[in-house]
């Protein structure tokens, strides 16, 4: 099939999971032989030049350790069509704002093209959007997330094309009860008028039924997975030396469940003082989360890195003997499969997606911050137990591939446009 | 002339209770009572009273014709004889027809051989006298936890008196000899082996209610003539299976009882075929040939080894700390430690530590109270750190004493 994918991020240039999902879908559903125009917010200032040379260069932006046979297959399938924008993800309408001025500042006149806050700009973003759609032909519609919505409907417009709508997360996962209403509402529009939604997890599915009353029928899950290439290369891990390290790696924000992590760490440094805790990642609740450990006096335990990047978190991963994953709701959270990657045990909370397709990890309620620690302590004193996991875990990665999860795709396709040719 | 013999296992764990970390050094009591208590309560109604009732009822409408052997835990054994006398009651009401033979094991249901030749032993007594006092029976046939066997075993188990033991008939001690006969084990000269027919004692035990199974539905008159086809020279078929297949493996909604009501009436139908007890058969028949088993074999999964319980590293680790703790338990000479101690001896324990079939997702043979084996490997090794604590500290107070002695 042909389709038109309102995407984000490709490696790499990722912030985060929702760009590892896009380009893990994105690859296998070419490799299964549908034609998909990738079209992807683009920040010209920030990285324009790079991104037109590995495009016209190589066809896509692939870093060495990707390329392998199914290369060239993408490279043929797909095609990218950039469009000016400062939209990424993870935005909120605050952190919008900080962006839009620093732009206007260092680039005043480009920058008057951008909305002036979040909202503006995803409107914008659609009409721009809207002027592609009249150009191209395609099947199917697929859109990731709120932010993409304004698009895929006025692209749904104009073409009369099918929509499937895929949700990644939530308003209500980023910003508990303090959800943002103007968001919600072109949630619940997109959540709507898609003619499939697919939810990454039962946990996801759920929510959108429980909070927009959508009709269950209406909803496909398709867990997210691992690259099978990282899964072959997995392993090479650093010896971390005497002392054990515990990572918290993702955005220190309400949804992601610092607050929790740090709590726990208290807990057990009371039982096993020689124990490091590493929050990495950056976010609203960063400072609050500083001072929290000030006041603990766990500060000599306990490091902040900052936000990280390509080898630094390769690097955290291969230093940990262990990660915690304690969202507080957290749709599929990718995360602790890269962590099983590097060999490192997982401990999640239940309240995440992802929880529902691993075995080979320990999991726990977010506010159950005894049980946290006392799971955090069980690791890092019985090597055996950390071993059983990770072997197991490595057994478990190599199950969770995209192509399965592309096939479940391209099955949701099948029913949104049932007359569509399957191939090309 | 064939014999059918039947032998039923009757064992329920004392679950553990969810020990943190953090109870560690607080709390001393390790068993989920409540659940243990609902456990007991719902198997009592599904199973042990009602098919207690049908295998007395049949035994008096057989005279003698229909006997069978019972295999009690000390585990179970600690559980009715707190909690349902009524129970207990049926199992003696079973014993007073002298029909029903009580097998001897390790009271605790542990793998006490492996690791404690000295606690395989006072095991062994402990239970043969409890039988003994609850049944009236001396027992005269051993069958070891899961019915694991060994040539070792075997040797042992003969020094102990008896003279029957039990194992699981698998082609990897028999080869492609019959599991249908009588078998003297290597190194051995009066104890004999007797051999479970896996096949029919699995059509029954397993595939009962299998309703992709092609012999579904099984009828008693369907099985029993399967049985009548077996040839004439061979001797003994062993039909080996849990109690609790009765009402709690297979429902009562699968027919299960109206099976085992109408099977002893078609197996005697045969003019040749008669029950008997697993002492009784080995008594009554010569050894057919030597049978050779160095390595331990199990009736558990397709692998019939011990590896559902010492299989993967924690399974080990938990066993070698358990075990570790003897010589101190022993010299606190508490009998209180030495009950705990032995109660964390039951081979399910260990068996919810498996990763075997965990990972296939095969929840209907993982039924576990845990969520995951890493969550019964961490509340195992929290509980024996905990005794090992109340063990040093009642040492450590043992000392304080000594050393006021001492002083005054």
């Amino acid at each position: 099939m042909r389709i038109l994918m309102f995407g984000w991020e490709f490696p790499p240039w990722m912030s985060g999971g929702l760009g590892t999902a896009c380009y893990g879908i994105t690859a296998a559903l070419a490799g299964l032989g549908h034609r998909i125009t990738f079209v992807l917010p683009w920040d010209e200032e920030a990285g324009a030049t790079s991104f037109l040379n590995l495009v016209s260069t190589a066809g896509i932006p692939v870093s060495d350790a990707d390329r392998d046979d199914g290369t060239e297959t993408l490279i043929r399938r797909l095609t990218f069509r950039p469009l000016p924008s400062l939209l990424h993800p993870y935005l909120d309408p605050k952190h919008y704002q900080t962006l839009y001025l620093s732009k206007r500042r260092r680039f005043p006149e480009t920058a008057s093209v951008y909305g002036p806050d979040l909202i503006a700009e995803v409107i914008r973003y659609s009409r721009a959007s809207g002027v592609l759609a009249r150009t191209l032909s395609f099947d199917v519609i697929h859109a990731h997330d709120w932010m993409t919505v304004p698009a895929a409907l006025l692209a749904r417009r104009i073409s009369g094309k099918p929509l499937v709508l895929h949700i990644h997360s939530l308003e209500y996962d980023r910003s508990g009860e303090g959800a943002n209403e103007e968001i919600c509402a072109i949630e619940r529009e997109g959540l709507e008028k898609a003619d499939r939604i697919i939810a990454v997890s039962h946990r996801t599915k759920r929510m959108i039924v429980e909070r927009y009353a959508i009709h269950p029928q209406k909803i496909s899950v398709v867990h997210n997975a691992v690259s099978q290439a990282e899964a072959r290369q997995a392993c090479r891990t650093e010896e971390s030396g005497e002392r054990k390290m515990v990572l918290f790696l993702g955005r220190i924000t309400f949804q992601k469940g610092p607050d929790y992590f740090i709590e726990a760490a208290s807990l057990v440094l009371k039982v096993l003082p020689d124990v490091t805790f590493v929050m990495a990642g950056a976010g609203d609740m960063m400072g609050r989360m500083i001072e929290r450990v000030a006041e603990l006096g766990i500060g000599d335990r306990f490091h902040f890195t900052g936000f990280l990047q390509g080898e630094e978190i390769e690097r955290i991963f291969s230093l940990s003997d262990l990660y915690v994953m304690p969202s507080v709701s957290e749709p599929f959270g990718i995360s602790p499969l890269e962590a099983m990657l590097y060999d490192v045990p997982v401990i999640l909370s239940r309240q995440s997606g992802v929880s529902e397709i691993l075995k080979h990890a320990l999991k726990v309620d977010f506010w159950d911050v005894r049980d946290m620690a006392a799971k955090i302590i069980a690791v890092l004193k019985h090597p055996v137990l950390a071993r059983a996991m990770t072997t197991k875990a490595l057994d478990e990665l190599r199950k969770i591939r995209w192509e399965i999860a592309a096939e479940k795709i391209a099955l949701v396709y099948r029913e949104a446009a049932p007359g569509a040719s399957e191939t090309e | 002339m064939p014999n059918v013999c039947l032998y039923f296992q009757v064992h329920q764990p004392r679950r553990l209770r969810r020990f943190s970390f953090f109870d560690v050094g607080h709390l001393h009591d390790y068993e989920d009572e409540a659940e243990n208590r609902r456990i007991l309560d719902r198997i009592a109604e599904k199973c042990y009273l009602p098919f207690g009732a049908l295998l007395l009822q049949l035994i008096g409408e057989y005279g003698g014709a229909f006997r069978f052997a019972l295999s009690i835990s000390g585990v179970l054994l600690d559980q009715i004889e707190r909690h349902r006398p009524d129970v207990l009651e049926s199992f003696q009401r079973l014993a007073a027809t002298k029909c029903v033979e009580f097998l001897n094991e390790t009271d605790s249901h542990s793998l006490a051989f492996l690791f404690s030749p000295r606690e395989f032993r006072a095991q062994i007594l402990r239970h043969r006298e409890r039988i003994l006092s609850l049944f009236g029976q001396e027992g005269r046939t051993f069958r070891h936890t899961e019915l694991i066997y060994s040539d070792a075993l075997a040797t042992a188990v003969e020094k102990m008196g008896y003279r029957t033991i039990l194992a699981e008939g698998t082609e990897k001690i028999l080869g492609r000899r019959s599991p249908n006969l009588v078998y003297r084990p290597a190194g051995c000269k009066k104890l004999k082996l007797l051999l479970r027919n896996y096949r029919l004692s699995d059509d029954v035990a397993f595939r009962f209610s299998d309703r992709n199974w092609a012999e579904y539905p099984l009828t008693a008159q369907k099985y029993a003539h399967w049985l009548h086809r077996i040839r004439r020279e061979e001797a003994v078929i062993g039909l080996f299976m849990d109690y609790e297949t009765l009402g709690e493996h297979q429902w009562r909604e699968t027919g299960i009882f109206d099976f085992f009501r109408n099977l002893p009436g078609e197996i005697l139908r045969h003019p040749d075929f008669r029950f008997q007890t697993p002492a009784e058969a080995a008594a009554a028949h010569e050894a057919a040939g030597e049978i050779h088993s160095p390595a331990f074999i199990s009736w558990a999964d397709e692998e019939r080894d011990t590896t559902a319980w010492l299989g993967n590293a924690m399974q080990q680790d938990a066993a070698r700390m358990l075990y570790g703790l003897e010589a101190a338990i022993r010299h606190t000479k508490d009998p209180d430690h030495l009950g705990t101690w032995r109660m964390l001896q039951t081979s399910d324990h260990l068996y919810y530590m498996c990763t075997k079939w965990f990972s296939d997702g095969d929840v209907h043979r993982y039924f576990s109270p845990f969520e995951s084996p890493y969550e019964a490997y961490i509340n195992y090794m929290n509980i024996l750190d905990d005794l090992s604590r109340s063990i040093r500290g009642k040492k450590e107070r043992h000392n304080d004493r000594e050393t006021r002695t001492l002083s005054l």
